[in-house]
């Protein structure tokens, strides 16, 4: 695929780090998973008004299902479709379970977890670039996390699905402010424990 | 009565009061009626925006079988803090709601816990619809808040459920007569939209709501999970760092 397009941007973003780039209306973004089970914790804003933001809610509705995989339409609070999936090697990723915080890790960790680094660290640090702040920030996709609901709602973080090499690809609807945190979680499976480096390639 | 000058439309006005009959709900038995601090009945497509004390009890009840309660907390004195749904579920690896289930703010902290549940047809996942948004943007403006304050949201009373596969599947209310308490342990603005569920489009019916003061119960142990028992370590600490007050 990225043969026949023209690279407009091809970045390796670090374990642990943050990244961020407008994704223009027609252009894909390709995040490649390159070591394998590496959580990419993402939030959409609409780039021509932050407050049309991603909603994990309105597009769990919309289509009736908690995962996102090829097909699935990103939408905001309003409506409006930012992203679509438009392939997928993995299958199945989250948009319930939202970012890791500093303080969140305290309560499913412990205390002594306070001062690591977190994704909503990351996504404030990253956020501040484009003039958002906490406020702004709202539940987020986890690309590559696999976070299954039991019948009895019994919810959590498991071994992911993905393997090194393995991709997705979203084309943007419209102008779209991506962020993302690459997770630096280190206390669950969703990187196997040990954070790793993931490729963001926007081609158009 | 005439209304062609300034005296008589006052008088035809005052008159309304007089005359009107005002639907509450039903006020909870065993409950000092001194205690009370708020008690409406919310009408389909109608909300509430309340400022609530640590220790409030509310009870939101569905007398006619059909509301669906929209529901987002902020801290009072500080809303950038506000109920996180992914926190919610995530922290206490559980998707739905019921008695013990905190209801956690972005910092680590419980701002409510759900302490009665005689439903247990709740839904984390699928948020507002847009009459619901737009009535909680209502809620919110009126107490200084924007729309991107508006994160996501909570419904009670209607309830979804995940099959394997991922998908949603609705199943419905559980009748007239069902109600849910929640505890609030920090002061809160509580914003509340009684509007259609996105996924359920049985027409909402009125919804109750009832605060009472119970600071007590904060004392109380409501859920002895580790992550629980943490949040609310964070909660008191919280608290006592602002206030100086002992911890509950």
């Amino acid at each position: 695929m990225i043969d026949t397009r023209t690279v407009v941007l091809d970045q390796t973003v670090p374990a642990r780090a943050p990244w961020s780039a407008v994704v223009r209306a027609g252009e894909q973004l390709e995040i490649i998973d390159l070591h394998g089970n590496q959580a990419v914790d993402c939030l959409l804003y609409n780039a021509a008004d932050h407050t049309d933001r991603y909603s994990a809610q309105a597009t769990v509705t919309a289509q009736r299902n908690i995962f996102l995989t090829t097909g699935s339409v990103l939408l905001t609070e309003s409506g409006t479709p930012l992203m679509t999936v438009v392939a997928d090697e993995v299958g199945n990723h989250d948009t319930v379970a939202g970012a890791c915080s500093q303080e969140s890790n305290t309560l499913r960790y412990g205390h002594h977890t306070r001062h690591q680094h977190a994704c909503v660290e990351n996504f404030l640090a990253e956020g501040l670039k484009w003039g958002l702040g906490k406020r702004d920030l709202v539940s987020n996709i986890n690309w590559f996390m696999n976070v299954p609901v039991e019948a009895d709602g019994t919810l959590g973080i498991v071994d992911g699905l993905s393997a090194p090499g393995k991709s997705l690809t979203l084309r943007a609807e419209i102008d779209t402010l991506v962020l993302v945190s690459n997770c630096p979680q280190i206390n669950n499976p969703c990187n196997g424990f040990a954070p790793t480096p993931v490729r963001m390639v926007v081609t158009r | 009565m005439t209304t062609a000058s300034t005296t008589g439309a006052r008088d035809h006005a005052r008159s309304q009061a007089a005359v009107a009959a005002t639907v509450g709900p039903d006020l909870p038995s065993g409950v000092d009626p001194d205690a009370i601090i708020f008690a409406q009945r919310i009408p389909a497509g109608g909300y509430a925006n309340v400022v609530l004390g640590r220790g409030t009890r509310i009870r939101l009840s569905d007398p006619a079988g059909a509301a669906c309660a929209h529901v987002l907390l902020l801290r009072a004195e500080s809303p950038w803090e506000r109920l996180n749904v992914a926190d919610t579920v995530k922290v206490p690896w559980q998707a739905y709601l019921s008695t013990g289930h905190p209801l956690l703010s972005d910092q680590g902290r419980v701002l409510a816990t759900l302490v009665a549940d005689s439903s247990g047809r709740h839904d984390t996942l699928c948020g507002p619809s847009p009459a619901a948004r737009q009535a909680l943007r209502l809620a919110g403006v009126k107490q200084g808040l924007e729309p991107r304050d508006i994160g996501p949201t909570v419904s009670f009373f209607r309830g979804i459920r995940v099959e394997s596969d991922g998908a949603l599947t609705v199943s419905g209310t559980a009748g007239a007569g069902a109600a849910v308490d929640l505890l609030i342990h920090l002061p809160v603005t509580l914003l509340v939209a009684n509007a259609e569920h996105p996924l359920d489009p049985t027409p909402p019916t009125a919804l109750d709501v009832v605060a009472w003061s119970a600071p007590a119960q904060l004392a109380l142990t409501h859920n002895t999970d580790p992550e629980y028992l943490r949040a609310v370590e964070n909660t008191e600490r919280d608290w006592h760092a602002r206030t100086l007050e002992a911890r509950a």
